[in-house]
């Protein structure tokens, strides 16, 4: 059992925080800790230029194979560099859909033809997507996707139509990822299909959802006849759920630390601002600071044992199970305390209309974290049935 | 990155596991902490003699095995499990981790292979005020032409009245807090020292109070400086700490497994009624606690290692040892208390199992600081910039 990175790994990691340096400053310099969750409808043009300086400097796409561009990056190394990119205030990844879902699902299960089409424009931070999974009847039933596609045998396209709901970044990018029953007669996860769909087209309507915080990160989208090219499609019609759960395990875990270290600057501010207002004496707000302190450090020992464990049966290892549900509920209660570490001043905005300031977005947006990727319930379910081996609540 | 058991440990674990299966079974838990005693001495001779746990992180040179901290506290883990009654806790992790980091070499060589030999220690650290720092130290020590002269009495002493040799941590007349603190080995039949077992709500582990009444030591007794031992007595009970916590990782696991083995049995309106949302979500909930205190306990491990081979800082240490102690004694008494109630009315019962894991849960939580405890230490390095 060790603690330390090897010295390669440290390596990278100099050459990693260097690079940020020396390029994320002069017309970059607004957009650091920029653009993070709560934030990710700011700075979208300084944004994408953004993602290709990063191609420029060959960091997109580090955990792709050197075969497609990428750099064959280590599970650690991939660690290390979302580590030091959030350390350096880097700005929300725009990209981060193609390169961390759309990409890897491609390299996956797609054909020659989808990957010599779709994987330079990622690559080089050209072309952005999104994800069309979520409906309103499939949130956590995801399996319950009503959008249809039927293949037009006179113009050899596939017709999609259907809503998403929960789509961020739908309006800033050129292609979204669908999900879609291709046989009208089937249900659950049997007859879907995986569409690689071209968001700028007749068919495609984006409509913002404007959230509790005053902003829009999240978009409905409606489709109506949309087109997608008969090789648009990833597998064969009815591959869609076994593509689509293959996808959910690119996630391996490499952002955590990444995302522990965003935590940790709201932490840090938290604290300097207890110490200068004098909550900083209080008994209460003490023992909550050191308790959010506390578990902050344990979700750092937690993913260094998720990422030393690596995978157990194909799956994720049991212990790495609880990992979702303790970051999503440490999290908001991290808002909580922001607020009441604020105390009289957490009601005063920042400007009329509704603008408010870091700590209030970050306490009302953290109210979305115990939801979204499957709520605290759904990850108790999982919880109690795959790791604990518990049976199922019987299904209506 | 490769935090994890290496294979030498797996085994190692394993190894604990499967002889606590075999000899710290209920029915053998029970009938050693119905006892003053509160241990089997067979059972303690062959933890010593075949299993070698006392000599796991003593170092070769005094008749140890010489591994670390991360072999003991696997090894501890399953003691917690099987709440294992026996003076172990008490000699390797107070007694033995007190000479580790207070004694001079002579002192190592003379107390430390009788350790590793099995012959049963303790540490006698808080007065009759309770306390888990230098601050309940109460015990006076004087110095008298070269002697020392211990008066006083110190309480909460775990396994002290059948432990054949102590460590003292005593201080100075009129001196408080972390002034004047000294740390003195002794045997514990030497004049003047009295000895009272005090009944216990958790079984399974003893406590006694002892009396010290112009108790005379030669200089040797003394374990470093006269007077300036604080933040020594700190450190050995920061290590306790992580060695305390993986006791409560081992009975919070216990706890949890326990439980959803009942649960799948036990059917109610024609299901097991671990089928039901409202038990399994509990159950979902007591698995995040047992897996963050284990993540805190190993990393903890590591520091303690770090610690003792004088590359970590004593303040590093002390926050590791109190995140791991603060969330495990939370964890445990979660968990425990969580398997009262999904027991049902059985969980009620002396019969059931799960009411002895609750006691011990509380009685780990309270010795050495609970989760209150250990958040203000905490508040007090985040927020006042101290050094704890």
């Amino acid at each position: 059992m060790k603690l330390s990175f090897s010295k390669q790994d440290e390596q990278f990691r100099a050459e990693v925080a260097a690079w940020l340096q020396a390029n994320l400053c002069g017309e970059y310099e607004t957009i650091r800790w920029r653009g993070g969750p709560g934030d990710e409808h700011m700075y979208v043009e300084e944004r994408k230029a953004w993602e290709r300086k990063l191609h420029e400097g060959g960091w997109t796409c580090i955990g792709w194979p050197e075969a497609h561009g990428g750099r064959g990056a280590s599970i650690e190394q991939q660690v290390i560099f979302n580590e030091e990119y959030a350390r350096a205030g880097g700005p929300g990844r725009i990209g981060h859909i193609g390169e961390t879902l759309a990409g890897p699902t491609i390299i996956a299960f797609g054909s020659d033809q989808q990957q010599q089409r779709f994987l330079p424009g990622i690559l080089r931070g050209e072309e952005f997507w999104c994800q069309g999974y979520s409906e309103p009847s499939a949130g956590s039933d995801l399996a319950n996707v009503k959008t249809r596609a039927s293949f037009d045998s006179d113009t050899q396209q596939w017709k999609i139509s259907g809503q998403k709901v929960w789509t961020s970044l739908a309006h800033e990018s050129q292609y979204c990822f669908v999900i879609a029953r291709t046989d009208p007669d089937s249900v659950g996860h049997k007859g879907l299909g995986f569409f690689l769909l071209a968001m700028d087209q007749a068919g495609v309507d984006v409509r913002p959802i404007e959230q509790l915080t005053g902003t829009s990160e999240f978009n409905e989208v409606f489709f109506d006849e949309a087109r997608c090219g008969a090789n648009d499609i990833v597998g064969l019609p009815g591959d869609g759920w076994k593509v689509a759960m293959g996808l959910l395990g690119f996630e391996r875990g490499v952002s955590t630390l990444g995302q522990q270290m965003l935590f940790q600057n709201e932490l840090n501010e938290i604290v300097a601002l207890a110490k200068r207002n004098g909550a900083a004496r209080d008994p209460a707000l003490r023992a909550r600071i050191a308790d959010a302190h506390m578990g902050l450090r344990i979700m750092r020992y937690n993913s260094m044992r998720m990422l030393s464990g690596g995978v157990d049966d194909g799956a994720l290892q049991k212990s790495a199970m609880i990992y979702k549900l303790y970051w999503a509920s440490w999290h908001r209660n991290l808002g909580k305390l922001a607020m009441d570490v604020l105390g009289d001043e957490s009601e005063i905005l920042e400007a009329a209309p509704y603008q408010l300031g870091r700590l209030q977005s970050m306490y009302l947006f953290t109210r979305s974290d115990t939801i979204y990727g499957g709520t605290n319930q759904i990850q108790r379910n999982i919880i109690a049935e795959r790791a604990l081996g518990m049976p199922r609540e019987p299904r209506g | 990155m490769d935090f994890k058991f290496s294979d030498e440990q797996i085994m190692i674990r394993d190894t604990a596991e499967a002889f606590l299966a075999e000899v710290s079974t209920s029915a053998a838990v029970r009938a050693a902490m119905v006892t003053e005693r509160g241990y089997d001495p067979d059972l303690w001779a062959r933890i010593c003699t075949e299993m070698y746990w006392p000599a796991i992180h003593i170092p070769e040179q005094y008749g140890g095995l010489g591994l670390g901290y991360v072999e003991l506290v696997a090894t501890l883990e399953q003691m917690g499990r099987r709440l294992l009654c026996a003076p172990f806790f008490a000699s390797v992790c107070l007694a033995g981790n007190a000479l580790l980091v207070a004694g001079n070499d002579a002192q190592k060589g003379a107390w430390l292979p009788r350790l590793v030999a099995g012959s049963s220690a303790t540490l006698a650290f808080a007065g009759p005020q309770g306390g888990s720092d230098a601050a309940a130290v109460s015990v006076t020590c004087e110095q008298v032409g070269g002697r020392y002269r211990l008066n006083g009495v110190s309480r909460y002493v775990l396994d002290g009245h059948t432990a054949e040799w102590l460590v003292v941590a005593a201080r100075a007349p009129g001196s408080a807090g972390n002034s004047g603190v000294s740390l003195l080995v002794l045997e514990a039949n030497t004049e003047g020292v009295s000895r009272q077992w005090l009944p216990t709500m958790d079984q399974t582990r003893k406590q006694a109070q002892i009396s010290f009444d112009d108790v005379w030591l030669d200089a040797d007794a003394l374990l470093g400086v006269e007077g300036e031992s604080a933040s020594a007595l700190e450190t050995v009970l920061d290590l306790a700490r992580v060695a305390l916590a993986a006791d409560q990782v081992g009975g919070a696991q216990q706890s949890l497994d326990m439980t959803v083995d009942y649960l799948q049995e036990r059917v109610q309106f024609g299901r097991s009624i671990a089928s039901y949302q409202a038990v399994k979500h509990k159950c979902a909930d007591m698995m995040v606690k047992v897996e963050a205190g284990r993540s805190a306990l190993y990393y903890a491990a590591c520091i303690a290692d770090e610690a003792l081979a004088g590359s970590a800082q004593s303040s590093q240490l002390a926050e590791a040892a109190s995140i791991a102690k603060g969330y495990c004694s939370d964890a445990y008494f979660f968990n425990a208390g969580c398997g009262i109630q999904l027991f049902g009315g059985v969980g009620f019962t002396a019969e059931y199992d799960i009411q002895l894991y609750f006691k011990r849960a509380k009685s780990t939580e309270t010795f050495l600081g609970n989760g209150d405890y250990h958040r203000q230490r905490l508040a007090r390095q985040l927020l006042d910039e101290e050094t704890i």
